[in-house]
């Protein structure tokens, strides 16, 4: 076998390789969006039942809560950025940070100091390559998020929230997270988590990356507060918080499971197109050969005949 | 007879859905029990158990610790931080 055949099928060899690796991880992240989805519906239920809730809450009352109170002049924002762990994701991660970064621009623009808070070990290493500072970061969670990581996350922003801005406190908080629409729309986007807004549950159920939704959020009975509305308020603005992060947390895990799907699929097709490039590269090569081989023989039998004949 | 439409949720799952004669639970202040009817409510539940009394007679336990219930219109909301059917 000549040189220029085997380095073609050397490089078939190593690109088919390639190739079943991308399609088995095609072929994982096909699996992991429906168990996304499904996680992400799981807990549609209790988002919708504690957005209700939070909203009769505050209709219904003239409760002044420390988490729903504008604060007169806001001098610092915490950010949530939500990128995943891992990459092979195409530009999902690049999209998604691409968003934090515009969100952090017009936030400086505002004239507020910007605190950094990233999940997801791709978010985390963009920014300390960046010898950007960051308040706190959570990693190995954004394929399974739990509502327990979520609970500690939103401790975590609840803290600096509470606490005074002259030592570290915030005044609002962002989250940057991507949206899931569909397995092939998937868009990043941010979001104001705090003071809260409070959303209603068509809202929330978007979030949440889940159709269902109760529209008759409208008409609230009176409602009777046990033990009182101060207390359920107190007990349920963490939780809506938690949740609204949980939900967010699998929306993007959704998405990143989504944008892993598609990137490895468009991986496998090119590696297919390489292998067909080399394949025939490699039979012409093959039948180069053959002919110079032929052409050999018969010069040469020809060189023999004509010599012998000159004898 | 109406019956009360229940519902109990914890954070990342259903945990059971039906129709309900009478719904006890534990909030701060003690227990609350809901038959059909009661006034609207949205009460801090504490952590412990709610028993739900089933349509057909059959008592449903289930753990919830932390959260909050809602009555209103028969309809039971019980969303538990954690929950689980004992």
């Amino acid at each position: 076998m000549g040189a220029q055949q085997r380095v073609f099928k050397q490089k078939i060899r190593s690109t088919s390789s390639l190739r079943k690796i991308f399609k088995a991880m095609e072929l994982i992240a096909a699996s992991r969006i429906q168990k996304a989805i499904a996680r992400s519906q799981a807990a549609g239920p209790y988002a919708n039942a504690l957005t209700r809730a939070v909203s009769a809450v505050a209709s219904e009352s003239n409760v002044d809560h420390v988490l729903t109170t504008e604060p007169e002049s806001v001098t610092r924002a915490a950010v949530l950025v939500m990128g995943p762990d891992r990459g092979f994701a195409g530009a999902y991660s690049a999209n998604l940070l691409r968003e934090a970064e515009e969100l952090i621009r017009l936030l400086r623009s505002e004239g507020k100091d910007v605190s950094l808070f990233t999940v997801g070990g791709k978010a985390k290493n963009y920014y300390t390559f960046r010898d950007r500072p960051i308040e706190e970061s959570w990693t190995g969670i954004s394929e399974t998020p739990s509502p327990e990581v979520a609970r500690e996350i939103g401790e975590a922003l609840l803290k600096d929230f509470t606490a005074e801005s002259g030592d570290g406190g915030v005044d609002e908080i962002y989250i940057v997270f991507t949206k899931f629409v569909s397995s092939v729309k998937h868009d990043p986007e941010y979001r104001r988590l705090l003071p809260l807004e409070v959303v209603d549950a068509d809202e929330a159920a978007t979030t949440g990356g889940q159709a269902e939704s109760k529209t008759d959020a409208a008409a609230f009975p009176l409602y009777e507060f046990e033990p009182s509305a101060e207390a359920v308020l107190d007990a349920l603005l963490p939780r809506y918080i938690d949740s609204r992060i949980l939900s967010a947390l699998l929306s993007a895990s959704a998405s990143e499971q989504a944008s892993r799907q598609a990137a490895m699929k468009t991986a496998t097709d090119n590696a297919d197109d390489l292998i067909k490039t080399y394949t025939r590269l490699a039979n012409t090569a093959r039948q180069a050969e053959i002919t110079q081989e032929l052409t050999e023989i018969v010069g040469g039998a020809d060189a023999l005949a004509a010599s012998s004949a000159g004898d | 007879m109406a019956v009360l439409d229940v519902n109990v949720v914890a954070a990342d799952r259903q945990i059971w859905v039906g129709e309900a004669k009478r719904v006890i639970a534990r909030t701060m202040d003690g227990e609350i029990g809901i038959l059909p009817g009661h006034e609207p409510v949205l009460g801090v539940v504490a952590d412990g158990e709610a028993r739900i009394l089933t349509t057909d007679e059959k008592t449903i336990r289930v753990q919830a610790d932390g959260g909050f219930l809602s009555v209103e219109n028969d309809r039971v909301i019980i969303a538990a931080d954690q929950a689980e059917l004992l």
